[in-house]
């Protein structure tokens, strides 16, 4: 790059080392900029030039930083750096007791807190040998129905504003609006739920509560057929997403991409067909997949998943059980209220519950629940005591994220922009 | 699309005794807990079972789900690495443990599943298990001149690294007793 440049101001001098202009020039100590110089016949050719995208960049969804070599517009490396937003969490785990840990999953997947919640307390459940009664199943499965539908929304509203068409946006936020106002009926807050517990949940269910979400599957799906008409179709829409960022199925198994990332792919994995959860087995929908791999590919597919986690909950709700929705052990779940203000032993229970924990059993397991995002796994490896030994978040969105330079290698730069998107990462679940 | 067979998971108990024959040696130890199945394998043989497990028709072994490394103060060995393998064709589970002492390397994984240079950069990065073999292994969540792995024992959740026998802070145990707070 020379001094003559149009866009140089005038006599701004000597470029800087190597052709290396951007954002690299006023932060060189920022790691990674130097090994993408541009070397030999390269830097005859084109100025290549390395493109610093965040941590603090509206497309990025959240603080991820890609370092992007560009040639003229096509991209001919990026690589991404994370863990901006990393607040120790598998640490902290160590230090407290199972319950103590369910409101630091809310905010993993900040997105679909109650997804995080069930998945952690399932990983505990399985390690204590715990199975919840039916009315409990279902309510968790309808937390996390609504979750997916909801993150799902978020998805679509940002990853529309991104490409351009900022009417979606208003139009999954007013919905978003009707599933935070139901999630707060529920859990009693609107992003960190903190709703399960070992062998139950916070709450069960308030009055007037399946009416709110059966008006809501009631009404949803003709937005759902809005959205789609303001997409699908669309012929701006379809030239920014189709044959854009395509990921092939070997790469992504290759990779550990799962979820909707990977149904994108053709590839019709889906924990909840495959480990049925929380009784999934006895529910009716489908698992939609892709054939490319594209951008659209992924649009696609969690579109459907909006759908079929409408039908999860509709039949959850006509088929809800009555009965406790936690199970029958002192030493783990939490006596009722009234008992504790009126009897003596509930009254140390309570006090010994908080303030003590419970043990478990010695042991290492792994448990994954289909999170919006794909596998979210928990393994908790336990020497016996009441905290954790060590405490590892598989997050799908982590490993999604390397998946990024197969996709936009050879591709342009606004490109990027729709594959970030269509990726759907969460940087709150990347850097934990 | 339909509903589609569901498939029960099924702890795959008969790989164990196929990886024992197919690569002698590697198996020392098999468990079976709540459903999963828990191979201790020797490190150096941890590259050609992690192969075995990815091509035997049998195993399919396509996905590495997870890598988890746990330090440990007071045993033979520092380290001890799961890894959780998923496969698709056949949707079952198997894990695999190796254990390392102190000085010692893992054979890195990344050759067989790409998916593995993210996972164990973050074990190193947390723990300090060092893989051989791995094409890029610097840290990934903490800065780059970060000079701790701070999900080891030796180092405290409230600050940072404490010396085992010094006179400041305990060192994290794993838990802290509510009792001495």
């Amino acid at each position: 790059m020379s001094a003559e440049t149009p866009h140089g101001a005038p006599g701004a001098g000597a470029p800087p080392d190597g052709g290396l202009v951007g954002r690299a020039d006023l932060h060189p100590k920022l790691p990674g900029m130097a090994a993408e110089l541009p070397a030999g016949e390269d830097a005859l050719h084109g100025e290549q030039v390395v493109l610093n995208m965040g941590p603090s960049h509206p497309s990025t969804h959240g603080v991820l930083r890609l370092v992007v070599t560009l040639d003229g517009e096509t991209i001919k490396a990026v690589r991404p750096y994370v863990g901006y937003l990393h607040r120790g969490m598998e640490k902290i785990a160590e230090g407290m007791t199972y319950n103590q840990f369910v409101p630091y999953t809310d905010r993993l997947d900040y997105l679909a807190p109650l997804s995080n919640n069930v998945a952690y307390i399932m990983a505990v459940e399985k390690l204590m040998g715990i199975t919840l009664p039916p009315r409990g199943r279902v309510v968790r499965v309808m937390a996390c129905e609504i979750a997916r539908i909801s993150a799902h929304l978020l998805w679509l509203g940002t990853g529309a504003l991104d490409l351009g068409a900022a009417t979606v946006f208003f139009h999954t936020f007013r919905e978003r609006e009707t599933l935070y106002n139901i999630i707060e009926s529920l859990t009693g807050g609107r992003l960190t739920t903190s709703y399960t517990r070992v062998g139950g949940v916070s709450r069960d269910l308030p009055d007037g509560w399946t009416k709110m979400v059966r008006d809501f599957t009631a009404s949803f799906p003709k937005v759902l057929d809005e959205l789609d008409q303001l997409l699908t179709g669309n012929q701006i829409w379809m030239k920014r997403t189709q044959n854009v960022g395509i990921l092939t199925a070997k790469d992504a198994i290759a990779l550990g991409v799962t979820g909707p990332n990977l149904r994108g792919s053709g590839v019709a994995y889906d924990v909840r067909k495959t480990e049925p959860y929380l009784g999934y087995e006895d529910y009716d929908f489908d698992v939609p997949i892709g054939s490319k791999g594209d951008v659209f590919d992924r649009y696609l597919v969690r579109f459907e998943e909006m759908r079929q986690s409408v039908r999860i909950l509709n039949q959850a709700l006509d088929n809800l059980p009555g009965g406790p929705t936690d199970i029958d052990d002192p030493k783990i779940v939490l006596p009722r209220k009234d008992d504790v203000l009126r009897k003596m032993e509930e009254l140390i229970q309570q006090f010994m519950l908080v303030t003590e924990g419970f043990p478990a059993p010695a042991g290492e397991v792994y448990h994954a629940i289909e999170a919006p995002k794909g596998e979210l796994g928990f393994y908790i490896r336990s020497e016996g005591g009441k905290s954790p030994y060590r405490l590892f978040i598989r997050s799908p969105s982590f490993v999604s994220l390397q998946a990024i330079e197969k996709m936009a290698v050879g591709g342009l730069v606004s490109d990027l922009i729709a594959i970030i998107a269509s990726l759907d990462p969460v940087m709150g679940e990347v850097d934990r | 699309m339909g509903a589609g067979p569901y498939i029960e998971p099924n702890p795959p108990v008969a790989l164990v005794e196929r990886l024992r024959q197919a690569v002698p040696g590697a198996v020392l130890r098999s468990d079976e807990f709540r459903g999963e199945i828990t191979v201790l394998v020797a490190t150096g043989k941890l590259a050609d079972a992690g192969l075995f497990l990815r091509d035997d028709p049998e195993c399919a072994f396509e996905m590495l789900t997870a890598v988890v490394a746990s330090h440990f103060l007071d045993r033979d060995y520092e380290h001890e690495v799961a890894y959780v393998f998923y496969s698709l064709s056949k949707n079952h589970r198997i894990n695999l443990k190796v254990r390392v002492g102190k000085d010692e390397v893992i054979p890195s994984l990344t050759s067989i599943w790409s998916g593995a240079n993210w996972l164990e950069r973050e074990q190193y990065d947390m723990v300090g298990v060092r893989f051989s073999g791995h094409p890029d292994l610097r840290r990934i969540i903490m800065p780059e001149d970060y000079p701790d792995h701070p999900l080891r024992k030796d180092f405290d959740v409230e600050g940072g690294p404490t010396s085992l026998d010094g006179e400041g802070r305990p060192a994290s145990p794993g838990w802290r007793d509510m009792e001495h707070q």
